[in-house]
């Protein structure tokens, strides 16, 4: 489970100033479910994904995630969140195997632990012909496979994604799609940021569309529909962000 | 701090930075090459200034003396001149540097000698000029030993001890350990070259595993894995550290291997050689090449703290960098800050007193020279080694500081 409340962060910036960047924050997210954090670019998403894995300190407010407080117990945190961003990159110099075991070595797990999940996780993904080649040598898609892996090695009980589809092709993204359907499926908390209206529309129970660091709406896509009186998610999204400024006639 | 997750990251990033060849290079290979580059730059010196010697004999050109067979044959006889026939223009080839100085016995002076009556040789020389005044000092010291012998042998004709004229000796003897030469020509060299090494051993896997996990995006997955930072930085940390012992260990090695087999070779060659200037030659740089062994182990026990103020100082840095290549620019004017107090500790006449023991870098190059020359100043060696223990300590706290803040990690 995660429940945020009034979660905020702001940066200091040289040149910018004070940039609220998730600004006031509330929402809740319950095991078996999916939420979708819609928003465009610089919206907060990943902000807001970083507070709840611990990555960074809220300035204000605050978010439990699988029973543990984010500001409190951030390694109890961290041992029950997978968390996969298009920022997560693999270590070029390890093969999958290692890398498993590294992470699984980093979650306190036994070696013998973590060749059972190696091999499980080998078998689900077929990952059984590269898990001995080193990362850099991988392609797209095998290297996605094995951030999948990595994520999972500790079989968390929630998962984050910060745009995991970003800049794969549409194979690829189904692939991670069915991935992220299957953590739902087997119960786990799962929080989804993207910019892609589709994905949210195909795969999140609830949706909160997120723009210059606030919250704007939230709800299942029955309910925003009804709420906006309109079908498309994208008139949706446009509607509650504000319509974008239109060019001068 | 978790140890089976300190020795996790530690592992893994040992096993991470041995597969990357530009890691070898700076480890293994560099330091492996400068050893035997050094001697031989040693040699080639070494080698010159015997040959510079062997050329120095002046040769001294001989006027009048025909009459006096017995002071002719002495200064022939006596190796550090050579006597050359006057010729017509001796003045003008002394003025032309061709020749060093010019001797000239008055005529009867054997007979002279023998009756006690006063006689004068003279000797011209180009004053001010470095050759012919070193003649001219060669000159004087074989007149003062031949006076002396005919000097005792009057004295013996009466019957007067020697002590009748000479009251006593004043002899200087040398106290300075045998290794004191070498220890001051290659042994100021060798806690200087340990502390460069130590510096660029550290350099280049700090940055990869700072500024370069940043740059290759693993920095926020392994961040998002529940190890302690503090975990994280020590086990980084302890890799580079390893790195940066791991060059000088191999710089050692190099070393021990080019001392024993070229330091011999290259004796024997030079010893190979003619005459007494190529022995005593070869005798120089086997001094040169001889360093005190304990003193060696005392100077690296001087560099492992410097090596962790490396290491955690060049972490620290490269953290605030975003890429291997910003992080490159913030690493490298730092190499001058090395090189210029280890310079500093190479010239004469900077010796070590309580205020330097406490200037890093300066203090190891200075507590080196001794230490390599068989000088323990375990005063100062304590202060040093305190110093340099306090240094590293809040080098590493602070680079576990810089990586708890989410400023550096995350940088926009
Ligand atoms: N470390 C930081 N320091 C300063 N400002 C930051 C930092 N991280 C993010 N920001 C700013 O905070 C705002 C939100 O950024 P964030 O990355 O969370 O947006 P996002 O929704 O993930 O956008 P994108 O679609 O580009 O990934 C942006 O204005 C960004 O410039
Ligand atoms: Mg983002």
């Amino acid at each position: 489970m995660i429940e945020a409340r009034h979660l905020t962060k702001t940066f200091r910036d040289r040149k910018r100033g004070e940039i609220r960047a998730v600004d006031d924050v509330s929402f809740r997210v319950d095991p078996g479910q999916i939420y979708g954090l819609l928003g465009a670019n610089g919206a907060g998403k990943t902000t807001a994904l970083r507070l709840l894995a611990t990555l960074l300190q809220p300035t204000a407010g605050g978010a439990t995630v699988a029973g543990f407080d984010i500001a409190r117990d951030p390694h109890e945190v961290r041992r029950r969140v997978g968390f996969l961003a298009a920022s997560t990159a693999l270590y070029g110099r390890l093969t999958a195997r290692e890398t498993l075991r590294y992470f699984g070595r980093l979650n306190s797990l036994t070696d013998a632990t973590i060749a059972a999940r190696t091999q499980r996780l080998a078998d689900e993904l077929g990952m059984h012909e590269f898990l001995d080649r080193r990362c850099d040598t991988f392609s797209t898609g095998m290297k996605q496979k094995t951030s999948i892996a990595r994520t999972l090695i500790h079989d968390p009980a929630v998962m984050i994604f910060d745009e995991p589809t970003l800049g794969l092709d549409i194979m690829a993204a189904r692939t991670i799609v069915r991935f992220v359907r299957e953590c739902r499926d087997r119960g786990k908390t799962v929080i989804y940021s993207t910019h892609i209206m589709s994905e949210v529309e195909k795969l999140c129970d609830r949706i909160g569309i997120i723009h210059g660091g606030r919250l704007l709406a939230e709800g299942t896509l029955a309910g925003l529909r009804s709420r906006f009186g309109q079908q498309d998610l994208e008139e949706i999204f446009v509607t509650a962000v504000g319509a974008p400024p239109l060019l001068a006639p | 701090m978790n140890w089976p997750h300190i020795f996790a990251v530690y592992g893994k990033e040992l096993r991470d930075m041995l597969r990357d060849r530009r890691t070898l290079i700076s480890m293994i290979v560099v330091p492996t090459l400068i050893m035997p580059g050094l001697l031989a730059l040693v040699a080639t010196i070494s080698v010159k200034v015997t040959q510079d010697a062997a050329a120095a004999i002046p040769n001294v050109a001989l006027i009048g003396g025909a009459d006096s067979p017995r002071l002719v044959a002495a200064l022939r006889a006596h190796g550090k001149v050579s006597m050359v026939a006057a010729g017509d223009g001796w003045r003008e080839r002394i003025a032309a540097k061709t020749l060093r100085a010019a001797v000239e016995i008055p005529p009867d002076f054997d007979r002279a000698v023998e009756r006690g009556e006063p006689a004068t040789v003279r000797i011209y020389n180009y004053v001010g000029e470095l050759r012919s005044g070193a003649a001219v000092g060669e000159l004087q010291r074989f007149f003062r030993a031949y006076g002396d012998t005919i000097v005792m042998a009057r004295l013996a004709a009466r019957g007067l001890p020697p002590t009748a004229i000479v009251p006593f000796d004043v002899k200087p003897e040398n106290v300075a350990p045998p290794a004191k030469v070498g220890g001051n020509i290659v042994g100021g060299l060798i806690p200087y070259l340990f502390l460069m090494l130590a510096f660029v051993g550290a350099m280049y896997p700090a940055m990869d595993l700072a500024a370069g996990e940043k740059e290759r995006g693993t920095m926020e997955t392994i961040l998002c894995s529940p190890v302690a930072r503090i975990d994280l930085v020590l086990g980084k940390f302890l890799t580079i550290l390893t790195a940066s012992l791991g060059t000088v260990a191999c710089s050692l090695v190099a070393m021990g291997l080019t001392l024993a087999i070229g330091g011999p070779l290259l004796a024997q060659k030079i010893a190979g050689g003619s005459g007494a200037a190529a022995r005593r030659s070869a005798e120089q740089i086997t001094a040169l090449t001889t360093i005190d062994p304990l003193g060696l182990v005392g100077v690296l026990g001087l560099v492992v703290p410097m090596a962790v103020l490396f290491s955690a100082g060049l972490f620290t840095l490269s953290l605030f960098a975003k890429s291997f290549k910003e992080a490159q620019t913030y690493t490298s004017p730092l190499i001058i800050v090395i090189l210029l107090p280890a310079i500093i500790g190479l010239l004469p006449g900077v010796e070590l007193n309580a205020r330097l023991a406490l200037v890093p870098i300066l203090n190891v190059s200075l507590a080196g020279k001794e230490l390599v020359s068989g000088a323990w100043p375990w005063g100062y060696l304590a202060l040093i080694f305190g110093s340099s223990c306090a240094y590293a300590a809040i080098a590493v706290a602070l680079a576990v500081r810089t990586f708890g803040r989410e400023s550096v990690l995350f940088r926009a």
